[in-house]
């Protein structure tokens, strides 16, 4: 039983841990474009970063 | 909008400017035609590359593109030149608007959505247990009580979280005095927790803490549905909106060219519209000649001329000449806010109109409510005990809760949208598909819905065409961009010169030779008509052509499909009754007026909707917008005005008006689906209540029938818009 009470809260946390991410996911605008997110994947030249700076 | 570099760089653009990070200013452009991964690259590295440009980044789903520039070099007219250039006609966007935009009600979802996902999956984790026990398992009376406590930690406060949505709703409802479904949730999620919470103090066997927080879960789903399929249709409308007349160019002191939002017009103000700009307010010309292309305004299909001191009316497209125009009216003032009071008018009306959803909510709070309180009362009566009477009465709220009555509708719109958006027609509400499946009667306008709205030439003879295209070619008149449509691969006229509202003249191999009017030509005695053209060579015999405007291919087809589906149709105008006659008759359509304003088809419209008919009007113009707001729904081409699309629920894109058709028949198809759900929850609560009034309910069976029901309905929803029209 005193397992239990080790793992039980642990499993919790871990999935604290998930939902925080989530959050922060949310936070930061990653579902603001899907559809360029899904585009910028394809664009093959490495000097092309999104700041538009050169790498 | 045909605008050339010297023209963009010399323009003040300061009042769409606003300041970025580390307060260098930028600017958000909204990008036409930005739709794969190519353009996204192509435009933020060559805008990117621009020396004033410290970067860009765009937003293909939204295609809006924010440019920050360096510090004090902001030349937003280079960047728009740039755009041009690359092929992507870009416009400012209003910064306030671009606020609004932002999408705080999505996230908070989105955030209730995860913390709901979060609480259900941990909750069931100490439910598990609880159920074993429930079935004869090892479980001793504290193990189940610490269990139960874990349960409780974890699903309450993650239950009042994701709940707000639906307890903010219910509240506002209930203080208009109305029922809508979130009351009855409200009542059922707070009542489970409460109950769940003295069941643990009392040391009892009954908790649902993981019903209440999976059941806010589902619904959730639901929820966040309907809100993306509302945000979507938003987006794709206030775009419009910014596309169309976002600004107009006032010519200041010193003949310095700002670049000025609508609103900030006023009387007075000196504008310049250049050819393919739309006229942004009412004013008097006070130079140039031009003609005006008034279609979308009041139907007509010919152009006007316009000279000094004639009078153009917002909205009406410049074609030929740059216009130097004294605004007499501000935004709000011109004759395109009259309609757009119309417009409001009719939207109001139809936001009267009670959403499927909401009508089943009328029926179900009271039956469901009256249930509880009957186990309750009875439960005690026949001798149960008040506790127990209560638990059982709390078990009928909770199985019969409406998760698939909150899944039933938005799942189903959601899908009929999603293959309706496939098809080129994008659906502005849950609510527009349901009007649309109601529809017994369809109104069309006549330019540029059943007909293609712009001049087509009459009996092409080859030989003439090849000798004008060279001239046509160099125009950007309808009548020539007719003219040089039906021409092959040809030449260009040498040192082509064009009189506004005359034509245009050119050397061809050595030739000299006019395109336009009868008298610009030099056809002595035909009377000017703006449906010709007259073309000839110095001193040799003058041609003409003869256009109008053609009827849509698929016109008669829809026409007839509309009728096999039982649907009565009729044909309103605000053109001349000749040209309307000849439409009507070509389609067989007997049921037409012509020569109506825009307030008669609207109370054309209204009319029929005394009479008891359900009215779906199709329609494009301006002159549209009143009667499409008044229609029971409405549908509008997505080559109509922003105004004319903003009143109508579909708009459809691409030449095709079998989008009409398909419109119709996913509406039906959802509307069955949705019914068939309410069957579907309806029977499930007749079986799962009384089973819950007399006590065969525990925390798994709830559990189980719960997820299985919305599953269930999500299911079927997936079926809507497949049979005959797929």
């Amino acid at each position: 039983m005193s397992i239990f009470m080790l793992l039980a809260p642990l499993s919790v946390m871990i999935a604290l841990v998930g939902l925080g991410a989530f959050w922060w996911t949310l936070r930061s605008g990653q579902y603001d474009d899907p559809m360029g997110d899904a585009s910028r994947i394809l664009i093959e030249d490495p000097l092309d970063r999104p700041d538009g700076r050169e790498a | 909008m045909a605008m050339t570099s010297h023209v963009l760089e010399h323009q003040d653009f300061s009042a769409f400017m606003r300041d970025g990070e580390d307060g260098r200013p930028s600017i958000d452009l909204l990008v036409k035609g930005a739709r794969c991964a190519a353009c996204l690259s192509k435009i933020e590295r060559e805008v990117a590359a621009m020396p004033s440009v410290s970067s860009a980044r765009l937003n293909l789903t939204t295609g809006k593109l924010s440019v920050a520039f360096e510090r004090g070099r902001d030349d937003a007219g280079a960047v728009l030149e740039r755009l041009g250039s690359l092929g992507y006609p870009a416009t400012p966007f209003d910064p306030a608007k671009a606020l609004a935009a932002h999408d705080a009600e999505g996230r908070r979802l989105s955030m209730a959505l995860g913390v709901a996902a979060f609480g259900a999956g941990n909750a069931m984790m100490f439910s598990v247990p609880i159920w074993a026990g429930l079935f004869g398992q090892e479980l001793g009376p504290a193990t189940r009580t610490l269990m139960q406590w874990m349960s409780a930690v974890i699903a309450a406060p993650c239950a009042i979280y994701a709940g707000m949505p639906f307890f903010t709703s219910a509240w506002r409802s209930l203080r208009k005095g109305r029922a809508n479904m979130d009351v009855p949730i409200s009542i059922g999620v707070i009542l489970t927790l409460l109950i769940s919470f003295v069941e643990t103090v009392l040391g009892g066997a009954d908790t649902y803490f993981d019903a209440a927080v999976s059941l806010l879960f589902l619904l959730l789903i639901g929820r966040w549905l309907d809100h993306r399929l509302r945000a979507n249709a938003r987006s794709a409308a206030s775009d419009l909106l910014a596309m169309q007349a976002p600004a107009a160019v006032v010519v200041g002191g010193g003949g310095v060219e700002h670049r000025t939002p609508l609103d900030d017009i006023r009387a007075g103000d000196l504008l310049l519209v250049r050819p393919g700009e739309r006229i942004p307010v009412d004013g008097v010309v006070e130079g140039g000649v031009s003609e005006l292309d008034n279609a979308l305004l009041t139907g007509e299909t010919v152009p006007v001329r316009v000279g000094a001191d004639d009078i153009c009316r917002a909205g009406a497209l410049n074609l030929t000449g740059t216009l130097r125009l004294r605004a007499t009216a501000r935004s709000e003032d011109s004759a395109v806010a009259a309609i757009a009071r119309l417009v409001e008018a009719g939207a109001q009306s139809r936001s009267l109109y009670v959403r499927l959803a909401d009508k089943a909510a009328a029926l179900y709070v009271p039956v469901v409510h009256s249930a509880a309180a009957i186990t309750f009362l009875g439960g005690w009566a026949l001798g149960l005990g008040p506790r127990e009477a209560l638990l059982r009465a709390v078990a009928v709220l909770i199985i019969t809760c409406p998760c698939a009555l909150g899944l039933a509708v938005p799942a189903v719109q959601i899908t009929a949208s999603a293959r309706l958006f496939r098809r080129g027609v994008l659906v502005k509400s849950g609510a527009a598909l349901e009007r649309l499946a109601e529809v017994d009667h369809v109104v069309f306008d006549k330019t540029g819905v059943l007909t293609e709205g712009r001049p087509r030439l009459l009996d092409p003879i080859p030989a003439a065409i090849a000798m004008a295209a060279p001239l046509a070619r160099a125009s950007a008149h309808p009548l020539a961009r007719a003219l040089s449509a039906q021409a092959g691969v040809s030449s260009l006229a040498e040192d082509v010169t064009e009189t506004p509202g005359q034509g245009v003249e050119g050397w061809i191999a050595g030739r000299r030779a006019r395109l336009g009017r009868a008298g610009f030509v030099g056809v002595p005695g035909a009377a000017p008509s703006e449906t010709e053209l007259w073309f000839g060579f110095d001193d040799d015999t003058k041609i003409r052509f003869a256009f109008a405007d053609a009827i849509r291919p698929d016109a008669a087809e829809t026409i007839a499909a509309l009728r096999q589906r039982g649907l009565s149709v009729e044909m309103l105008s605000g053109d001349l009754a000749a040209p309307v006659a000849k439409v009507a008759a070509a389609l067989g359509v007997e049921n037409w007026r012509a020569g109506l304003t825009p307030a008669e088809k609207s109370e054309a419209i209204a009319a029929r909707g005394r009479d008891g008919r359900r009215v779906l009007m199709v329609g494009d113009g301006l002159n549209d917008a009143p009667a499409l707001a008044n229609a029971h729904a409405a549908m509008a081409p997505g080559s109509a005005l922003d105004a004319s699309q903003n009143a109508a629920d579909l708009v459809f894109s691409g030449e095709g008006l079998g989008a009409v058709v398909a419109a119709f028949d996913v509406a039906r198809s959802a509307r069955r689906r949705a019914l068939e759900n309410f069957a579907f929850a309806a029977l499930y609560n007749l079986i799962a209540a009384p089973a819950a009034m007399f006590g065969f309910i525990n925390p798994f069976v709830a559990a189980l029938a719960m997820s299985g029901s919305s599953l269930a309905v999500t299911l079927n929803a997936l079926r809507t818009g497949r049979g005959r029209t797929s």
